[in-house]
């Protein structure tokens, strides 16, 4: 029965038996006033007659009992008694009820926190209407949905399976207020964006596929509801109102609605563009250029009953079409469709991975929780073996003793499901408002809680609560109350192996698992700290502005780069200063087709590679500390006058012309035809992801490569304080109307670290959490056997042992399970974090560290856990047990 | 208590349908009745009466309704739906096959066999 059907009819059938009881409470009075009135015609006066009337009926309360029964499920009252039943029991050991429901709401909590970050993350769709049938257009060779401009026409233009197709590409453009520009992150978008998502504005209107009419044509912008409330304080006024971008004005026409975030599930835009009014936002007029990907994304909802496939087919065949009409710009050109995620499709993949890797943890965590409890509560069934036979004795019904049982088990899960919902809505809270970085305030983790994570966690709760709960099932079906009650609670001892030893080994080894991925995860961060990047971040700060913003462009850009250079130089303390377009692992970097010298039919399929490609002045090289293996860097006679040169690294040289040696003096080109001279060969590097393997990178010299776009490398022992605000103001004097952000180049790090710092600490988390299962449940196993042999001990000790035997003989049960459980984790533990290599840096479990690391640790917790056990082991006085006994 | 005879489980349902296809009748009543047409040799437990009443209303084999009785009280009145009828139509016989069965099988003599 579903959820709200069930609570309906539950109602129905509460609100039906009031009137039921009460009819057939009237209707035994009146059988009782029936019979008097007989008794009283045969002479008795009338309080004798109802006297004797109600001792002929009986019990009444017993009939209604039977009627109940009869009326079918008196399910809510015996329940309500199996609480009130429950509660007391759970009263009464409050050190086992805490323990219990604390266990369980750290499981039950990281579950939940887990679960909202997949909820958030993946689960959830875009927050626009009719989410189900939004598509976007990704390309089937690789992980991405760019598409350049005429491209995106084309698609839009000749598709016959979407409704609309709209594209947008990420921009950050300053705002010119004055005195102290301020940068905003903008989505540059189709005109028909709107329309083709659906969106109505919040105020205003939004802008339409009809207000484009060719380049910079359409110079509205329309605020994010956000934005509007931060920067304008919600002021209705400012429809209308004209604000300078990158210098240019463009008119406020309207806000969108406050549930609106953009198409990327995280970093939503400070506002929207047309894309037609490039020119003005990116200083660069790409629209035409089918060579240039501009768009960072197309997509649109497809046509009712059309499938993505079919949709796949259709595009297809416009890939077919580009590719035979422009050759020169397109390899193969296939599609697929993909679900515009969390950033486009593009952070999908290992988001998805380390999720779901962390959701598997985290189903360990409760698992093991699970087996924790579930030996707890066989334990104590064990103990309350002599309630549970006399209660059998006095007639109950063994179903009714193991309901009674589970109802127990469901009410500390439910507890413990409540306190644990409680924390994770907490934590899940914090991250939704946690900024990580300081460049991108917007970006940040949009996993607040919804119905769907209360939903899991009430699930996880109840399923975990029957999951412990029947464990001590068994023992209660074969309970003999007779021989129980005859030879007291000493009983028989068990068979070798129980059920409750194979449910701590496994626990155990659960927890192995979790400490050896955690260790892993943590030895994999302390390396990619210390790995080799191909540049040295350590005593060096960034200063990234971008020329295009205050409307430098060609020579005036150049003439802006050489007066930076030249003006940072002069603070005292700069050791040395370079500029780099986009420095490597940035996040999005440049790559280059780079072609043998002997290729002359320069088309996208006849590559030899794709190259990183960085624009850098003569110092970049020096200042990075960037290790020059072979030949030379570049200076600034490398100019648009003389020859083209390149320094390429290690692996373009190796891939291209056989070995380093071989590199330099020979040639390369590029797509636009030029013939590149290698002049010298640099070390390999981290360009996009730190767990990346060795990528073909390429720089050039920017008087032959020039770009706007501008990051100064400043290398200083300086404090990067004091030294940040010199070049502030250095900068200030150059152009007060220019951006800067000035961060350490560990900062600006923290981004491409951010994903294994954050897989870190979750699996730290977990591996704690784990830690913690560990000793609760070999504490718990051990205290437990300790007290059940005291006796035992005692005559032990009596007879003469010694200390070692009396500990062999109390724990030696736990130490071995600890000790099998430990290796079987340890093993699976080694096998899964294979898994993590994908997130974790070189994550890898062969490590004598890590080996090492997790049997300690394992030790440790052994050590930990059975101390106070072992502690009351030996301080048996054997007679003070035996006179009480 | 000689003249009165052990009630076999599962027949109090019958008498009482029995009974209630006599007349509509209230609980008090049924007992009456099934006294009556047994010649007092069939008495019913008081207590047991009311849950084998609420059981037919249940299976819809008869129907309630609130009424004032002969004495002025007011009482819940029991009847037969046709449901009803048509189970003591089929009890009825099975009862009498029964019985002429264990009968002739109690009438048995050795030279029969």
């Amino acid at each position: 029965m579903k959820f709200p059907a069930y609570i309906r009819s539950l109602a129905a059938r509460l609100f039906h038996r009031s009137q039921t009881e009460a009819d057939m409470e009237e209707e035994l009075r009146s059988h009782i006033q029936h019979r008097a009135d007989d008794l009283e015609r045969s002479g008795l006066d009338r309080r004798e007659a109802e006297r004797l009337a109600r001792i002929e009926f009986g019990g009444q309360a017993r009939v209604k009992e039977e009627v109940r029964e009869q009326f079918g499920g008196n399910f809510v009252e015996t329940l309500m008694q199996d609480v009130r039943f429950g509660l007391r029991v759970l009263r009464k050991s409050p050190g086992f009820t805490i323990v219990a429901v604390l266990t369980l709401a750290l499981a039950i909590g990281a579950n939940a926190v887990v679960f909202g970050v997949m909820n958030g993350l993946i689960l959830r769709p875009l927050n626009v209407p009719q989410p189900g049938s939004l598509y976007g257009i990704e390309h089937a060779d690789e992980h991405n949905m760019w598409e350049s401009y005429p491209d995106y026409l084309d698609l839009r233009d000749r598709n016959r399976s979407f409704d609309g197709l709209a594209g947008f590409s990420i921009d950050q453009v300053a705002l010119d207020t004055g005195e102290n520009p301020s940068r905003a992150w903008i989505d540059a978008v189709s005109g028909n964006y709107f329309d083709v998502l659906d969106v109505q504005p919040y105020l205003g209107r939004v802008f339409h596929g009809s207000d484009e009419h060719g380049p910079n044509s359409a110079p509205y912008i329309v605020l994010s509801h956000a934005y509007w409330q931060a920067h304008f304080q919600g002021d209705r006024g400012v429809l209308g109102r004209i604000i300078r971008l990158n210098k240019h004005p463009f008119t406020i026409v309207g806000v969108a609605p406050p549930e609106f975030h953009g198409t990327l599930l995280i970093g939503p835009p400070d506002f929207y563009v047309p894309i037609v009014n490039q020119e003005q936002i990116e200083g660069r007029n790409t629209l035409d250029e089918r060579r240039t990907h501009s768009l960072f994304m197309t997509l649109g909802h497809l046509k009712a009953g059309v499938t993505p496939e079919q949709a796949a087919a259709d595009l297809n065949s416009i890939g077919a079409y580009l590719e035979k009409t422009y050759p020169k710009d397109h390899g193969s050109t296939t599609f697929r469709l993909a679900r515009p995620g969390l950033y486009g499709n593009l952070l999908g993949g290992p988001v998805k991975a380390f999720v779901t890797g962390l959701t598997l943890l985290a189903g360990l965590i409760l698992l093991a929780a699970c087996a924790n409890l579930g030996s707890l509560f066989g334990a104590r069934s064990a103990d309350r073996s002599r309630e549970v036979a006399l209660r059998l004795a006095l007639g109950a019904s063994r179903n009714r003793i193991l309901r009674q049982l589970l109802t127990e088990a469901v009410l500390v899960s439910l507890a413990g499901g409540a306190l644990g919902l409680w924390g994770s809505v907490a934590l899940l809270r914090a991250l939704s408002a946690w900024n990580p970085f300081a460049r991108f305030p917007q970006l940040g983790m949009p996993v607040s809680p919804d119905a769907n994570v209360y939903a899991v966690a009430l699930a996880l709760a109840l399923v975990s609560g029957l999951l412990f709960g029947i464990v001590p099932m068994r023992q209660v079906f074969r309970t003999d109350p007779y021989q129980i009650v005859k030879a007291g609670r000493s009983g028989a001892v068990g068979r070798r192996i129980t059920a409750r030893d194979l449910l701590l080994a496994a626990q155990i080894a659960i927890c192995a698992v979790l400490v050896t991925a955690s260790i892993v995860a943590v030895r994999g961060l302390a390396r990619s700290l210390g790995s080799n990047f191909g540049f040295e971040p350590r005593n060096a700060m960034l200063i990234e502005t971008d020329l295009d913003s205050a409307d430098y462009r060609g020579d005036k850009a150049i003439e802006m780069q050489k007066r930076m250079l030249d003006s940072v130089r002069t603070i005292p303390g700069v050791e040395s200063v370079g500029l780099i377009g986009r420095p490597p692992l940035y996040g999005g970097g440049f790559a280059a087709l780079v072609f043998t010298d002997q290729t002359t039919d320069l088309r996208p399929a006849n590559a030899a590679l794709t190259a990183m490609k960085y624009n850098v002045s003569p110092e970049y090289l020096h200042a990075a500390g960037t290790v020059l293996m072979t030949g030379r860097g570049f200076d600034w006679h490398d100019d648009k006058d003389s020859e083209r040169v390149g320094v390429v690294n290690r692996e373009l040289a190796g891939k291209i012309f056989g070995s380093t040696m071989n590199a330099v003096g020979a040639h390369f080109k590029l797509r636009d035809g030029a013939r590149v001279r290698v002049v010298g060969v640099v070390e390999d590097g981290k360009y996009e992801s730190l767990t990346e393997d060795p990528e073909p990178a390429l720089f050039l010299p920017i008087l032959q490569a020039p770009m706007t776009e501008t990051c100064l490398v400043v290398r200083s022992y300086r404090d990067p304080q004091p030294l940040g605000a010199a070049i502030q103001s250095k900068m200030r004097g150059l152009d007060r109307g220019l951006p800067v952000f000035i961060e350490t180049w560990h900062q600006q790090l923290a981004i491409a670290l951010f994903p294994s710092r954050l897989a870190t600490a979750a699996l730290g988390v977990l591996g704690a959490m784990g830690a913690v299962l560990a000793i609760t449940g070999i504490f718990g196993m051990a205290a437990y056997s300790v007290s059940k042999r005291l006796k035992e001990l005692g005559i032990r000790i009596a007879i003469g042992a010694r200390p070692k035997e009396v500990l062999q003989a109390a724990l030696g049960r736990a130490f071995k399970l600890l000790a099998f459980g430990s290796a079987a984790g340890l093993l699976i533990g080694i096998f899964a974090s294979r898994v993590l290599a994908f997130i974790v840096y070189q994550a890898t479990p062969r490590d004598p560290v890590v080996l090492a690391g997790a049997v300690l640790a394992m030790l440790l917790l052994g050590l930990l856990a059975t101390w106070i056990p072992a502690q009351r082991a030996l301080s048996v006085d054997p007679l003070t047990l035996l006179r009480e006994e | 208590m000689s003249g009165q005879a052990q009630l076999l489980p599962g027949t109090l349902d019958l008498l009482i349908l029995k009974a209630v296809s006599l007349g509509p009748l209230h609980g008090y009543g049924v007992l009456l009745r099934i006294g009556q047409i047994s010649e007092r040799a069939l008495l019913i437990e008081q207590g047991a009466l009311y849950p084998a009443l609420f059981r037919l209303v249940r299976q819809g084999l008869l129907k309630a309704s609130w009424g004032t009785s002969e004495n002025n009280r007011r009482a819940k009145f029991y009847e037969l739906t046709s449901a009803g009828r048509k189970r003591l139509r089929e009890e009825t016989e099975g009862w009498n096959r029964l019985v002429s069965a264990i009968a002739s099988a109690l009438a048995a003599r050795p030279e029969e066999i």
